[in-house]
């Protein structure tokens, strides 16, 4: 399982080094750069700002001196916000991001699991076509629109919440965001574990595990919900890459200190360091997590191993 | 099965009781204000900025020789006095008894230090090109000369003595801008490109930088050291930089910010009916227009450009698409501006009916060759926005009556200023604010001398040209203005730029706030507002 991993992350080189090498092209390729500005700056002085930034380089020598920097660890500075590195911007969206995203996928899990079990225990119940039309609805209105109805009601009718805001990172200023973040993941896991879950409650070794008298407690958390719950650790890692890219939408509105806004603001401004930095630390993680994902399998399913041929 | 609900359930207890202990913050008697900002800084250092939320935030750090009084006009600040030759081009100030906020004196030498260091190319200062009425500040800025030769020199440690090129009548206001700001010369040379961070910045204004997490907040801090320290009344700012105007007015509504410094125009019916007191408009030293790219055919034919202007009705525009107190702009200037006694000069139809307008502009049109059977064609373009789309859909709806057909084109905003700065648009949406207040500063877009890259429409009128550059050596302020206005009523007869509307300023100020002035810059320094 070692040099399985070890393997993985080996490839996971190369693929990173590609996307480096597409996004920095790519986001030359768009129109505008970082200091075209609603008021033009003369062009002598774009000269100065330009050289201090090795901009007037070619565009190879520059891809060249970028990649470099990457290898020593070193992904440039801003060039919207002068006074910060993007390592700096990335270390201070961090926190907010990862709090944001783990809150929310742990809240996703949790209901959903619990949502979908007992749908599927109660199936064709009242309760299941509830908790049912409510996956529906949850999968059906997409973040941005949740996101603002949220804001209007718990914060602006109800004056319950913060309607947007770090707040010096106060609880009550990470509800609204976690709950639309949350809840389309919510739905979809629910959806997703009621329907394996129906079929594993149907396999032979349910059964078995009812035939021998265990309580009815112990044969769904034992033996019926492992094997359902496959699917739904199959789907967590593209979900926790969601979670992450979802956030861009989710941390704009509610206009929280992440991650995520500093991709939306860096590809609005070209602040082309900041988003290539963005980019590379979110292909991380998607390959760090679609790894996990895969190495979770192993556990959970006996069919799964990896082993050396 | 119940292990699940009964995680559930505590689950759902324990963010009960952590909202309850989250919303119950501590009351203390210390006055903290809160901005909506609209802008997130793009640096600490005064000379790396650009952007009036940036200028808001740095104007409580740090304060130049001159400074915004309560209304936004032009104060004593760091000097506590001046005089001017009288020719007008050399100022001798008298640097006030004060010091930066570790103790150090504010010097002479802080100042030449600082304007030489915001013209050194290396510096990269955006904004440099404002300080070039100095003496060889154009030249050093573009490397072709020492920062040495500087029109400015310490006499002494509180004398100042700065020489300019030319008389400059808006020289002293200028002088508020952060461009002209000092910057503290002994922790600049001890700490290099670091020495703006929390905890080694340094500043002579009414606050200290407490903190600043971005995307997040600018925490400033009561500046004891300041020298008017004792009428400075509230303790903290905080700005939040967050860019959604919608949200900015939810924070408003909810009472998490006593100022929001900007509101969506489409607010402005719900505002007027819920927040009336609340609601601040006033008018702003600001033109939105339409510059027309006179190179290319047929908008090179003056009559076409009159056409497009004479049909543009608007008192619709503003009255009926903006509604938020905007007003028709018959004019580049906008009135009111200072050192313009004999402007501004308006397109001369101003005063007759748009039905007449109209007729005018058909004449016009089919003088040109346009008409019902062959209609003009072109493209208006604008940067992304839900006003600009109404107000472009308003003109060309307009623009139909005189048989021209436009079609709209959006783009991201550096996406349509790249194609404005490379002429390749054909009638686009364009808008000025003014950096210090003066003719100058709006007709001077419209020079066709090199380095305006702001003259969108490639504007070229040598009567034009030749009026800026004799107002620009004359210091007589009457002569001047009549030499500008002359300038400004060719431009309006030739319209390379069609001005639609002179901005207004929009705040949302909470009852609390006391002191509050508005003004003609939208400038309300922090040191002399107080909360109730």
């Amino acid at each position: 399982m070692l040099a399985y991993a070890l393997r993985r992350l080996l490839v996971a080189v190369p693929t990173l080094f590609i996307i480096v090498t597409i996004a920095f092209f790519m986001i030359r390729i768009a129109p505008g750069g970082p200091f075209d500005r609603e008021r033009a700056i003369p062009p002598e002085i774009e000269k100065n700002i330009l050289a201090a930034y090795d901009l007037d380089l070619p565009l190879w020598q520059q891809y060249l001196k970028y990649v470099g920097g990457v290898l020593q660890g070193d992904f440039g500075p801003s060039y919207k916000y002068r006074d910060f590195t993007v390592l700096d911007l990335i270390a201070s969206g961090l926190p907010a991001s990862l709090q944001l995203g783990g809150i929310a996928i742990v809240l996703a899990v949790l209901f959903g699991i619990t949502a979908g079990t007992f749908a599927a225990l109660s199936q064709n119940s009242r309760y299941d076509y509830l908790i049912m039309a409510g996956a529906m609805t949850g999968i059906a209105i997409p973040n941005f629109v949740m996101a603002p109805l949220l804001t209007l009601v718990f914060g602006v009718y109800l004056s319950l919440l913060p309607v947007a805001g770090w707040g010096d990172g106060a609880l009550a200023n990470k509800i609204l965001p976690v709950i639309a973040l949350a809840l389309p993941q919510i739905a979809y896991i629910a959806r997703l574990t009621r329907g394996s879950m129906i079929e594993t409650l149907s396999q032979n070794y349910v059964r078995t595990a009812r035939a021998k008298g265990l309580r009815e407690r112990i044969v769904i958390v034992r033996h019926a919900l492992r094997g359902a719950l496959l699917p739904v650790v199959s789907y967590l890692g593209p979900a926790t890459a969601q979670i992450i890219t979802g956030s861009v939408v989710i941390e704009t509105i509610f206009d929280f200190p992440g991650i995520g806004r500093h991709f939306v603001q860096g590809a609005l401004n070209r602040d082309y360091t900041v988003v290539m930095g963005v980019m590379i630390f979110y292909a991380t993680l998607i390959i760090l997590f679609n790894l996990l994902v895969d190495l979770a399998y192993a556990l959970l399913d006996p069919k799964v191993k990896y082993e050396q041929r | 099965m119940q292990t699940l609900i009964s995680i559930t359930r505590r689950t759902v207890l324990f963010t009960a009781l952590a909202v309850t202990f989250a919303l119950a913050g501590p009351a203390g008697a210390e006055k903290i204000l809160r901005v909506a900002n609209f802008g997130e800084p793009e640096s600490l250092d005064p000379h790396k900025v650009s952007g009036v939320w940036t200028h808001r935030v740095l104007r409580d750090i740090f304060m130049g020789l001159t400074t915004e009084g309560q209304g936004g006009e032009t104060i004593a600040g760091a000097a506590e006095s001046w005089t001017v030759s009288a020719d007008g081009t050399v100022y001798t100030f008298k640097i006030r008894d004060h010091v930066w906020s570790d103790g150090k004196p504010v010097t002479a030498d802080d100042f030449v230090y600082s304007f030489r260091r915001i013209l050194l190319p290396e510096t990269a200062a955006e904004y440099a090109s404002l300080m070039y009425p100095m003496k060889n500040a154009e030249a050093i800025n573009t490397g072709k000369a020492a920062a040495e030769t500087l029109g400015a020199r310490a006499i002494d440690a509180r004398t100042l003595e700065v020489t300019l090129r030319a008389p400059t009548p808006y020289f002293l206001t200028q002088l508020t801008h952060y461009t002209a700001w000092p910057v503290p010369k002994h922790v600049v040379e001890k700490h290099g490109d670091a020495w703006n961070k929390p905890g080694t910045i340094v500043g002579n204004g009414p606050y200290l930088l407490e903190e600043w997490v971005p995307s997040t907040h600018v925490k400033l801090v009561r500046n004891p050291k300041f020298y008017d320290a004792g009428s400075v009344k509230i303790d903290r700012v905080v700005y939040y930089p967050g860019e959604d105007r919608v949200a900015g007015q939810k924070r408003f509504r909810a009472g998490e910010v006593e100022i929001a410094t900007d509101f969506s125009s489409d607010q402005i019916d719900w505002l007027h009916k819920n927040l009336p007191k609340e609601t601040r408009i006033a008018p702003y030293l600001g033109i939105y227009y339409y510059p027309i790219n006179t190179t290319k055919a047929p908008f090179n034919d003056k009559r076409i450009r009159q056409a497009m202007s004479l049909a543009i009705n608007r008192e619709a525009i503003t009255n009926k698409v903006l509604k938020s107190g905007e007003i028709p702009a018959y004019s580049f200037v906008p009135p009111g501006t200072p050192n313009y006694a004999s402007g501004p000069s308006y397109m001369q139809w101003k005063g007759i009916s748009y039905k007449e307008r109209l007729a005018q502009a058909n004449k016009l049109m089919s003088e040109a060759g346009y008409g019902p059977d062959n209609p003009l064609k072109f493209t208006l373009s604008y940067n992304t926005s839900e006003n600009h789309k109404r107000i472009a859909i308003a003109v060309a709806a307009m623009w139909k009556q005189i048989g021209v057909q436009a079609e709209l084109f959006n783009s991201e905003v550096k996406v349509h200023y790249d194609a404005l700065k490379s002429g390749d648009f054909q009638v686009a949406r364009a808008g000025w604010v003014a950096d210090y207040p003066d003719p100058q500063n709006f007709l001077f877009l419209l020079e066709s001398k090199s380095g305006s890259s702001l003259n969108y429409g490639r504007y070229d009128n040598n009567e034009f040209n030749s009026l800026m550059d004799k107002a620009g050596v004359t210091s007589d302020l009457d002569a001047r203005a009549m030499l500008m206005a002359k300038a400004e009523a060719q431009a309006m007869e030739d319209q390379p730029v069609i001005p639609i509307y002179y901005y207004v300023s929009k705040n949302l100020v909470s009852q609390r706030i006391v002191g509050w002035v508005d003004n003609a810059r939208d400038s309300h320094p922090v040191r002399f507002l107080d909360l109730k």
